[in-house]
């Protein structure tokens, strides 16, 4: 590769294991977007069958949801930024972003453990029915991947610190981002066809 | 919990199995303190990272697990040779086939293709190695834990007994109390990571690391059966993740996905089951068709006819193998238009398979065919599986398929298809490759003569059964009737002749270990694809240096040109990646947080995972970037195992 | 050599047919219009797939006797080079499809009459029979009569019978291979199979689908009769046995193996089990009956029964 090429090619494109980790990533968020489809379906069959238990419409309310969504957008933006950065080479504006996208992870987080207690103790529970079991499994999966992508990108902003940008690195970092932005499309999806959906119906 | 609780008692036939297990343990224990063979256990295989000795463990795992399986099936056809024989009674007996179709389908049968790719597709492609050795050791360990999983269910806690189709309400916690259904679910899922990951690991292998010049469609068709298997893999496999977590979560945590209680939907399981099930049929009929392609081609001394079509249907089949996964429950009553249209897309998977058998019948013509025993296996493939493809198509019928449904009809059919399709491709394969793996051919003769027996046995065991279903016989009946007596004799006399071809299969491995003369090149058949380009032994960095490929049957190209893929003054230092003890520790800890998940001991599984995490998190710290293979030493292993020894030749 | 596996997988067919041949085989001989229809989708599919077999067998036979490497060969007829050629290729595929279209078109039509109650001589409606499966017997429920039997039911000739399907507990099938083919029962929700006899006699039924340990015995026979013989049944039936309790019958629910019995109504007067208001019916009653084990061993329904009494009695 000539150094002109070399000028264009992103620092995480740069080496072949950079570029074959990423199409194994990519590959691996098809996956993911299987998983995620089946549980939406889940979702959707098992819609209704509440039995004895709180209807979604009493329980939902538009707020909290709202902000839930307004935090992990932005993340999204701000890891998009922090992204910019890494390309720029900048890696103190690139850990700052980063941080700032996990504290807004952070947000997103307690605000969905606040929402799942707050209906648990109105009687919405994982046991009470069918519907109610569907609805914590497929927000509770998403929710999980957001905490294992906390955890994650927090080792890597460590491993940015210590080393800079290297290849190795910025193909992490990059990784992430596709993670991260990835949890951000689920969210939509959930917003819509879980919160907009149950609170009309 | 009581001790008697968690061993499983009351049952000779399992006392027996536990003997033997402690048995076999001491005995390797001692074989491996009285040779000094720890240390070489734990550098050389359990450390691995190489795809050449995953593959092999893969292969004797699945072969374990082949012989408990068959074992399985042969106290089966024990209990069905005469009515009201008393040998298992009806609760061991669901233990029994529940265990037989699932170590065959998810433990035998996956493992030994995944097997054969990762120690061939490498070689077919030109490449050194996987895309992501480390992973692929992970995907292992994953397999070998979740399999240990499961079969431990035999002797600790007691074995599930819902069938290996696990339907809900029956496999749930109100009918199936106890841990036997979480050793299912746990097992499977452990194992179900690796196959994922291997998935992912090969596609990226194949799509990244072919060698110079070679085109998609210039790939050896065993390497495409690969590719198409594992794009399966990637779309069908998260189904059955989520599946297998909603029902861990029902049984342990209480939810109601398909309970009877709380409005659940048990029906659910079922569509999940076979949205992931009916893919994963192709997921090991289709590396079959690859190794079988492969097979004839080269004792056919031929090119493969219709190579493009051959892909074109692989690829085609892959698309309606997700299309078609409510015929296995035509008579859930969904109605005659939802039937139709599932009927029709069944049927059509007929016709890429049919333009498939015309092609291999189509490689034959003009050819000269060379009778070795791989090509044995693979020739009575085609009519057998003929035979389990035209009553599959009965089966597609939806209106007749209520008569088929549940019957013997159906179990004579899918082992048709599996034993004739897959199990004859592993013989086949692990007899046509054996030879690059260890060195040395299998012997001829010992296995054309393991060989009749199977396949004989293999007729006569299940052709009867089509003549059962027939009559209603149903399947999973723990006892038979007067009137079924003589087809079931009939079959159980053909399943003896299946396991003693197995048993001198396995015979044969040793035998030939000490009689069979080693291999001096490494082109044992006269091969006609990369794989055999490579020196016998092969190095562990397969490659000295990379072909490049013009042509599809590349090697057998370069034969006739007279060029090898080595070339002295082009070598360059290999970069390898390291052992690492990190999969096996890694998935073993996932295994001890799985296996008290089972007990339901939560705060105990909750901290093995949690070990995996935090080594996980060490792994991200790890930037071990492997080591260089010198010049020097490449030269000195190439020429030695090329016999060349003047400095000059080879450059 | 491999030609021998074909005549050796021919001779095998050819005897098994003849083994079989002597006995009748319930799905080809069937007694009634649906198991009928289908046995002539059956029959039809057959010569397809002979035909197939045939030309398979034959083209595999052919090649691999004629192009076998044996000593002297030469190079006559041997083309290694040859990959392929577009007309056959074609030709062969397009002959799958054709087979596939001229299967699909009676399987579509059978599909949906078999949604409908067979025709009849005498053009009556339906007998309407509730079939509820539980662990490990059957209910029959006639609404129309108010009788119910347990493990046997009594069927009109010449008219076709309307099964509600359904189950107290795991998934079961309803399958009378004489008369036609299966369809699920589950709780929670209703399937419907029409069946019809017309010829008299007793023919086995059984739940066909694996649902633990007492499956196999899961089984019941059918006395199909003349409507006058059938009426007769009926008012015996409605005479002389004992009205169902529903403590009785939250009894009987009990995972166990029973005998025949009958009773002078149904159990829908107090659950119907095809409802969603039904599904945990059985469930929530016996939440721990479904651990206990019955240690069976043989096919043999009074020894299952008297091995549950004795559990009982401990």
């Amino acid at each position: 590769m000539s150094t002109q090429e070399a000028k264009h090619t992103p620092l995480e494109y740069q080496t072949t294991h950079g570029q074959m980790n990423i199409l194994g990533f990519w590959i691996f968020l098809a996956a993911e977007v299987v998983l995620f489809s089946t549980l939406f379906a889940t979702y959707a069959v098992l819609f209704g069958r509440t039995a004895d238990s709180p209807l979604p419409s009493e329980l939902f309310g538009a707020e909290i949801v709202l902000i839930m969504t307004f935090l992990l957008l932005t993340s999204s933006f701000t890891c998009g930024i922090a992204i910019h950065n890494m390309r720029q080479g900048q890696v103190k504006p690139l850990i700052i972003w980063m941080v700032i996208t996990l504290l807004l992870g952070l947000g997103f987080l307690g605000f969905e453990i606040y929402e799942f207690m707050h209906y648990t103790h109105e009687g919405a529970t994982l046991q009470s029915s069918a519907f109610w079991s569907s609805f914590y499994v497929l927000a509770g999966t998403h929710g999980l991947h957001v905490t294992l992508g906390i955890g994650w990108a927090t080792l890597l902003i460590i491993q940015i610190v210590k080393r800079g940008l290297t290849p190795v690195t910025s193909q992490k970092v990059f990784i992430i981002s596709l993670y991260w932005h990835f949890l951000d499309v689920i969210w939509i999806f959930i917003f819509t066809a879980v919160y907009l959906i149950g609170m009309v119906v | 919990m009581k001790l008697s609780e968690f061993f499983v008692t009351g049952e000779p036939l399992i006392y027996a199995g536990m003997v033997a297990i402690v048995l076999v343990t001491c005995a390797i224990v001692f074989l491996l303190t009285y040779f000094k063979r720890w240390g070489w256990l734990w550098r050389e295989w359990l450390t691995t990272v190489d795809h050449k000795k995953i593959g092999i463990m893969y292969i004797l795992s699945a072969l374990a697990m082949l012989f408990r399986g068959g074992v399985d099936a042969l106290m089966m056809r024990v209990q069905l040779a005469f009515p009201d024989l008393n040998f298992l009674n009806s609760q061991h007996y669901n233990e029994i086939f529940t265990t037989h179709g699932t170590v065959m389908i998810i433990f035998m049968a996956m493992p030994f293709l995944i097997g054969l790719m990762n120690i061939v597709v490498p070689l077919q492609i030109g490449a050194r190695d996987f895309a992501f050795p480390y992973v692929n050791a992970l995907s292992f360990w994953s397999f070998f834990f979740g399999a240990l999983l499961f079969n431990i269910s035999f002797v600790i806690g007691g074995s599930p007994d819902a069938g290996w189709t696990s339907y809900t309400p029956l496999a749930g916690a109100a009918l199936s109390p106890g841990p036997g259904q979480n050793f299912y679910l746990l097992g499977l899922q452990l194992s179900g990571i690796g196959t994922l990951a291997t998935g992912i690991n090969l596609m990226v292998t194949i799509l990244k690391m072919r060698a110079p010049g070679m085109k998609l469609f210039q790939m050896p068709i065993f390497t495409w059966s690969t590719l198409v298997t594992c794009f399966i893999i990637i779309f069908a496999f998260p189904i059955l993740t989520v599946a297998l977590a909603l029902m861990t979560i029902d049984r342990i945590f209480g939810a109601q996905f398909f309970t009877l209680t709380g409005e659940g939907m048990p029906m659910l399981w079922a569509n999940l089951f076979w949205m992931w099930g009916h893919p994963e049929v192709y997921i090991v009929i289709l590396p079959a068709f690859g190794i079988f392609s492969e097979i004839i081609a080269t004792f056919a001394n031929k090119r493969l006819f219709g190579y493009k079509a051959m892909v074109w249907s692989m690829i085609l089949i892959a698309g309606l193998s997700f299309l078609v996964w409510v015929h296995h429950f035509f008579t859930m009553g969904a109605g005659a238009f939802v039937n139709s249209v599932f009927s029709v897309s069944t049927m059509l998977i007929a016709v890429p398979t049919g333009v498939k058998i015309f092609n291999w019948l189509g490689t034959l013509y003009k050819s000269k065919i060379q009778f070795t025993t791989p090509m044995l296996w693979s020739l009575a493939f085609i009519p057998s599986f003929v035979i389990g493809g035209v009553t599959g198509v009965m089966l597609g019928m939806a209106a007749a398929d209520y008569q088929f449904h549940n019957s013997y009809f159906l179990i004579a059919h899918f082992h048709y298809v599996l034993i004739a399709g897959t199990v004859f491709a592993c013989f086949a394969g692990l007899e046509y490759w054996y030879p690059k793996m260890f060195g040395h051919k299998l012997n001829q003769k010992l296995g054309k003569l393991s060989f009749w027996l199977f396949v004989i046995g293999f007729h006569i065991t299940f052709f009867p059964q089509y003549f059962l279903g027939l009559d209603g016989m149903p399947r999973r009946l723990f006892d038979t009737a007067p009137e079924w007596f003589t087809l079931n004799f009939i079959s159980t006399i053909g399943a003896f002749g299946m396991g003693a071809g197995f048993a001198l299969f396995v015979l044969n491995i040793y035998y030939s270990y000490k009689t069979s003369p080693r291999e001096k090149t490494g082109d044992s058949w006269d091969g006609r694809t990369l794989e055999w380009a490579t020196p016998t032994p092969i190095p562990h960095y397969n490659f000295a240096t990379q072909p490049t490929v013009k042509e599809l049957d590349a090697f057998h190209d370069m034969k006739k040109r007279g060029e090898t893929t080595y070339d002295e003054s082009k070598l360059k230092p290999i970069h390898m990646p390291n052992y690492s003890g990190q999969p096996f520790i890694m998935m073993g800890l996932l295994f001890f947080s799985s296996f008290a998940l089972v007990f339901e001991w939560i705060i105990l599984s909750a901290v093995f995972l949690v070990a995996v995490l935090v080594m996980m998190g060490i792994h991200s710290f790890d930037y071990d970037d492997g080591y260089h293979v010198e010049v020097e030493d490449i030269k000195r292993t190439e020429r030695q195992l090329r016999g060349l020894n003047d400095e000059h030749t080879g450059s | 050599m491999s030609s021998n596996k074909t005549l050796i997988t021919l001779t095998l067919l050819f005897s098994l047919s003849i083994i079989t041949g002597c006995s009748e085989l319930r799905v080809l001989e069937p007694k009634g219009p649906v198991g009928e229809d289908q046995k002539e989708l059956i029959i039809y599919s057959l010569w397809f797939m002979l035909g197939i077999v045939v030309v398979v067998f034959g083209l595999f036979g052919y090649m691999v006797f004629k192009y076998r490497d044996r000593p002297g060969r030469g190079n006559k007829d041997y083309e290694p080079e040859q990959d392929g050629n577009l007309k056959v290729e074609i030709i062969w595929t397009i002959i799958p499809l054709i087979i596939v279209t001229l299967l699909s078109i009676p399987t579509v039509d059978t599909l949906f009459d078999l949604e409908k109650p067979p025709q009849s001589a005498n053009e009556e409606e339906p007998l309407v029979v509730y079939a509820t499966s539980a662990d490990w017997k059957w209910f029959f429920s006639y609404p129309e009569q108010g009788i119910e039997t347990v493990n046997y039911l009594h069927i009109p000739t010449e008219r076709p019978i309307e099964f509600r399907l359904s189950s107290a507990d795991s998934m079961a099938a309803l399958w009378i291979p004489a008369l036609g083919g299966q369809k699920y029962n589950m709780a929670g929700m209703q399937t419907i199979l029409y069946l019809q006899a017309d010829e008299e006699g007793v023919y086995d039924g059984r739940n066909s689908n694996f649902n633990g340990e007492g499956f196999s015995l899961q089984t019941f026979q059918v006395h199909a009769e003349e409507d006058t013989a059938f009426k007769e049944w009926v008012n015996k039936i409605k005479n002389e046995k004992p009205e169902l309790t529903q403590d009785q019958y939250n009894e009987l629910l009990k995972p166990s193996i029973i005998g025949e019995m009958a009773f002078s109504n149904t159990h829908l007067e107090w659950v119907d089990h095809g409802t969603m208001m039904g599904s945990d019916y059985s469930i929530k009653r016996h939440q721990n009956a479904y651990e206990k084990k019955l240690h069976l061993k043989s096919l043999d329904k009074a020894d299952a029964e008297e091995e549950g009494d004795a559990d009982e009695a401990q």
